[in-house]
C-alpha cells in the first residue's frame, strides 16, 4: 500500500466513518487538511466564525443523532470552538471537533497561533486527544466517533499538529479500537426494571419525568408504549420536548422554572417519579430540598454519575433508555395482566386534567397593542401546522418557543439547554437545515441572541441553506430585564439594546437574505405568509414585540416549585406542601 | 471530615494526571495526597489518591473518575489496606542534638540518609500517622525542610486491581 499524507488519512478516515458534512474555517495549521478536502465526497460548509461551525455541527447532530463534525485551525480557531464544545457537553450532543495544531517541535513554545486546546477543553469535552504520531491518526478518529456517539453522547476533540498532517504513512482504517477504560453500561438490569415496575404498580400518582436522554437513545416509540399502556402522565423537559407528543392527553408539557402549572405541580404532588434520561437539573427541581417531597424515585440513565447526584433514588437503573424502556414495557404488561388491568388512578388523572383546564399557558394579545411574542409563535404554528424543526436561542423567547409550540415528534425542537448559550439559534438552525433539507426550519430568536452569531447569515446565503428566522425583538436582553423588574426593583442595568439598531431588515438584505418586519398584531399573519412563500433564501423577520412581556409561570431562582408564580390574572391555589395527598 | 484512599488504575499516557487533577478541581473534590507511579504492566500506571470529602459523596468522586476515558478502574481501599508514605525530613542538628535526633529516628525505624554540618536528614517510611508523630518530635529541633511522597497503597486481598477489573468485565 502506498503512503499518503496525514491530511489524506484524516479525510479518508472521516469518509470511512460515513461523514457527509463538516462545518469549518481553514487557517495556518489546519491548511493541509483543506487540500484533500477538494477531492473528497465530504461537503465542507465554510462558516464565518468557528463558534458558528461548532453550533452548526451541534444542530446537525441534534437532528440526525450522528456526530456533527467541525474543523478549525490552531490557536484562536480552536478557542472559538470552546463555547460550542461546552454547550454540546452539557446537552450530551455527539460532536467531533478537529483542530490544527502548531508543528510538534514547536508545541509548548508559544508559537504563532498556538493554544493548548486539549488542556483548555479538558473539562468541556467527553474526551480529547493530541495526535503526536501519524500512526495513531486513523484509530484516533475512529475512537473519537465511538466515544462521541455511544454511552452518554458528547463532544470529542482531536488536535493534530501540522507536521503530523504533512507526514506520510499508509492509510489503514481499523476494524476495531482498544478502549480499555471505556465500557458504557448499555443494558438495563432486569431485576431493577422489575423493582421499578413494582413501584409503578403501587403508585397512586406516578409521573414519567422524561429528559433528553430518551431522544438521544431513539426511545420515543418505546416511551409512547410505556406511557399509553400504563396510562402514565408525562412531563417532557426542555431537552425532551417532542419526546412524547404534546397532542396526547397524557402529555403535561414542560416542567421547571418556566414550565406550566400542571407539569410543575404534578411533579410536586407525585408519589412516584419515573425519571428517564433526565438529570434533576436545578432548572427542573427548583429548591432541591422542597422538590417532589412525597415521591419515590426511579432513575434510569446511561450515566451512572447522574444517578443519586442530586436526588436520592429508590430504584436506580443504569443503561440506555431504549433498552430500559423496552424492558419496562414488557414487565409492565406482565404485571398489569396479572393485576387485571391498569391500576385505578382516576382521581390523579382527573386532578391533572382539572389543573390543565384551570391553569393553561396563557397570554393576551390586544388587537391594537404591541405584538406579544407568544402570539407570533402560535400564529407560526397555525400557519405551518407545526410541521417544522424549531430552533431557539436562550432567554425569554426560548421559554415561549418551548411552551407555546406543540411538539409531536422528536428532533423537531433544538435549543441550548444546559449551558444556555445565547446565539445558538442561527448556527444550530443552519446545521439542522443541512441535515434535513427536506424539512422547514424555523428559529425563534431574541434580538440579543441574534446579534451574537448573525454573521452565519452569510454562510446560509452562500451555501444555500434557507431558514426562516423570527426575531422576537423586544429591544432588550429580555430575561435579564424580567429579573431586574421582578427582583431588582425595576432598576434596569445594561439591558437595553434598542429596537432599531441594527435595522434587522437591512441587515438581512445586506447578507442576501429576505428581510421582513411586523410592527403590529394585524401584520403578523401576512408577514408569516410572505416568509413561508420564500423557499430558496433565508428570511429574517423583525417582529417588534412588547418590551415588558414576561415569561410565566415562573419559579423564582432558589425557591420551591410550590411557590410557582402564575401569569397575570391567574392565581395559584394554595396547596399544602406538607400534604402527602391531594386536598 | 471523611478521608478515603482510592487506588486508580490508569492508562499510561501523557495528560492523564492532568485529567484526574482537573476533574478533582472542577468538581470541588479535595485532594489530600496523590502519588503516581508505574505498575507491573507498562501499559498502566497507578494513582493513589487520598481524598478528603467534606460535602461531596465518595460515590460521585468514583463515578466521575470512571467517566474519564483513560481510567481503567477505581477502587476504594479498605481500612486494612497496606498504606505507606515516605518522608525526608531535614532537621537542624548541632552538638548534643545530633545524638537525640538519631535516637528518635531509631525509635521510628527511620534511617539517617544525609548529614551536613548543621543538619541531619531523616528518611522515614510508614503510615501518615507515624510520619506525623515523627515530624512532631523532630519539630522541636527545627525542621529546615521536608518532602513527603503521599500515600501509596495496596489492598491486602488475593486479587490485584486488574483482576478485579477483568472479573467485573466478565460478570457483565
Amino acid at each position: 500500500m502506498s503512503k499518503v499524507t496525514g491530511s489524506e488519512i484524516l479525510i479518508k478516515s472521516l469518509e470511512a466513518q460515513g461523514v457527509e458534512v463538516v462545518f469549518g474555517i481553514p487557517g495556518g495549521a489546519i491548511m493541509p487538511v483543506y487540500d484533500p478536502l477538494i477531492d473528497s465526497s465530504i461537503r465542507h460548509i465554510l462558516c464565518r466564525h468557528e463558534q458558528g461551525a461548532g453550533h452548526a455541527a451541534s444542530g446537525y447532530a441534534h437532528v440526525t443523532g450522528k456526530a456533527g463534525v467541525c474543523i478549525a485551525t490552531s490557536g484562536p480557531g480552536a478557542t472559538n470552538l470552546v463555547t460550542a464544545l461546552a454547550d454540546a457537553k452539557m446537552d450530551s450532543i455527539p460532536m467531533v471537533a478537529i483542530t490544527g495544531q502548531v508543528p510538534t517541535p514547536m508545541v509548548g513554545n508559544d508559537a504563532f497561533q498556538e493554544a493548548d486546546i486539549t488542556g483548555i477543553t479538558l473539562p468541556v469535552t467527553k474526551h480529547n486527544t493530541l495526535v503526536t504520531d501519524i500512526a495513531d491518526l486513523a484509530s484516533t478518529v475512529k475512537e473519537a466517533f465511538i466515544i462521541a456517539e455511544t454511552g452518554r453522547p458528547g463532544p470529542v476533540l482531536i488536535d493534530v499538529p501540522k507536521d503530523v498532517l504533512q507526514g506520510h504513512a499508509e492509510f489503514h482504517w481499523p476494524d476495531s479500537v482498544d478502549l480499555p477504560g471505556y465500557r458504557p453500561t448499555t443494558k438495563g438490569n432486569l431485576r431493577q426494571v422489575r423493582e421499578a415496575v413494582k413501584l409503578i404498580m403501587e403508585a397512586k400518582r406516578p409521573i414519567l419525568y422524561v429528559g433528553g436522554g430518551v431522544i438521544r437513545s431513539n426511545a420515543t416509540d418505546e416511551l409512547f408504549e410505556l406511557a399509553t399502556e400504563g396510562r402514565l402522565p408525562v412531563v417532557t423537559t426542555l431537552m425532551a420536548r417532542g419526546a412524547f407528543p404534546d397532542s396526547n392527553e397524557l402529555c403535561l408539557g414542560m416542567p421547571g422554572m418556566h414550565g406550566n402549572y400542571t407539569a410543575v405541580t404534578a411533579m410536586q404532588k407525585s408519589d412516584l417519579l419515573i425519571a428517564l434520561g433526565a438529570r434533576f437539573d436545578d432548572r427542573v427541581t427548583g429548591k432541591l430540598a422542597a422538590f417532589a417531597p412525597h415521591a419515590k424515585v426511579i432513575h434510569a440513565d446511561i450515566d451512572p454519575a447522574e444517578i443519586g447526584k442530586n436526588r436520592k433514588v429508590d430504584v436506580p437503573i443504569v443503561g440506555e433508555a431504549k433498552d430500559i424502556i423496552t424492558k419496562m414495557v414488557a414487565e409492565l404488561r406482565k404485571a398489569q395482566a396479572e393485576f387485571g388491568g391498569v391500576p385505578d388512578r382516576g382521581a390523579w388523572l382527573k386532578q391533572l386534567a382539572d389543573w390543565q383546564k384551570q391553569f393553561p399557558l396563557i397570554f393576551e394579545q390586544p388587537s391594537d397593542g404591541l405584538i406579544k411574542q407568544q402570539y407570533v409563535i402560535e400564529r407560526m404554528y397555525e400557519a405551518t401546522k407545526g410541521d417544522a424543526i424549531v430552533v431557539s436561542g436562550v432567554g425569554q423567547h426560548q421559554m415561549w418557543a418551548a411552551g407555546h409550540w406543540k411538539y409531536d415528534e422528536p428532533r423537531t425542537w433544538i435549543n441550548s439547554g444546559g449551558l444556555g448559550t445565547m446565539g445558538y439559534a442561527i448556527p444550530a438552525a443552519m446545521g439542522a437545515k443541512v441535515a434535513r433539507p427536506d424539512k422547514r426550519v424555523i428559529t425563534f430568536d431574541g434580538d440579543g441572541c441574534f446579534q451574537m452569531t448573525a454573521q452565519e447569515l452569510a454562510t446560509m446565503t452562500v451555501e444555500n441553506i434557507p431558514v426562516i428566522m423570527c426575531i422576537l425583538n423586544n429591544g432588550y436582553l429580555g430575561m435579564v430585564r424580567q429579573w431586574q423588574e421582578l427582583f431588582f426593583e425595576e432598576r434596569y442595568s445594561q439591558v437595553y439594546l434598542t429596537y432599531e439598531v441594527p435595522d434587522y431588515v437591512m441587515l438581512a438584505e445586506a447578507y442576501g437574505a429576505v428581510g421582513l418586519r411586523a410592527e403590529s398584531p394585524e401584520e403578523v399573519d401576512s408577514v408569516i405568509e410572505k416568509a413561508l412563500s420564500v423557499e430558496d433564501r433565508t428570511v429574517v423577520i423583525d417582529f417588534r414585540c412588547d418590551q415588558t412581556e414576561k415569561v410565566y409561570p415562573m419559579v423564582a431562582s432558589g425557591t420551591s416549585n410550590d411557590d410557582i408564580i402564575l401569569g397575570p390574572g391567574q392565581e395559584a391555589p394554595q396547596l399544602d406542601p406538607s400534604a402527602a395527598t391531594l386536598a | 471530615m471523611s478521608v478515603h484512599t482510592l487506588s486508580v488504575l490508569v492508562e499510561n499516557r501523557p495528560g492523564v494526571l492532568a485529567r484526574v487533577a482537573g476533574l478533582f478541581a472542577a468538581r470541588g473534590f479535595n485532594i489530600h495526597s496523590l502519588a503516581v507511579g508505574t505498575t507491573e504492566d507498562t501499559q498502566y500506571s497507578r494513582m493513589t489518591v487520598v481524598v478528603d470529602l467534606k460535602t461531596k459523596s465518595l460515590e460521585q468522586v468514583v463515578k466521575q473518575l470512571n467517566k474519564l476515558i483513560n481510567i481503567i478502574k477505581v477502587v476504594e481501599l479498605d481500612n486494612d489496606a497496606i498504606e505507606r508514605e515516605l518522608a525526608l525530613i531535614k532537621v537542624r542538628a548541632r552538638g548534643d542534638d545530633r545524638a537525640r535526633i538519631i535516637e528518635i529516628a531509631d525509635i521510628f525505624r527511620a534511617r539517617i540518609s544525609g548529614v551536613s554540618r548543621g543538619t541531619i536528614t531523616v528518611e522515614a517510611t510508614g503510615s501518615a500517622d507515624k510520619l506525623a508523630a515523627l515530624q512532631d518530635l523532630l519539630a522541636e529541633y527545627g525542621i529546615v525542610e521536608m518532602a513527603r511522597t503521599g500515600v501509596v497503597a495496596l489492598g491486602r486481598d488475593d486479587r490485584g486491581i486488574k483482576e478485579r477489573m477483568l472479573r467485573a468485565a466478565s460478570d457483565e
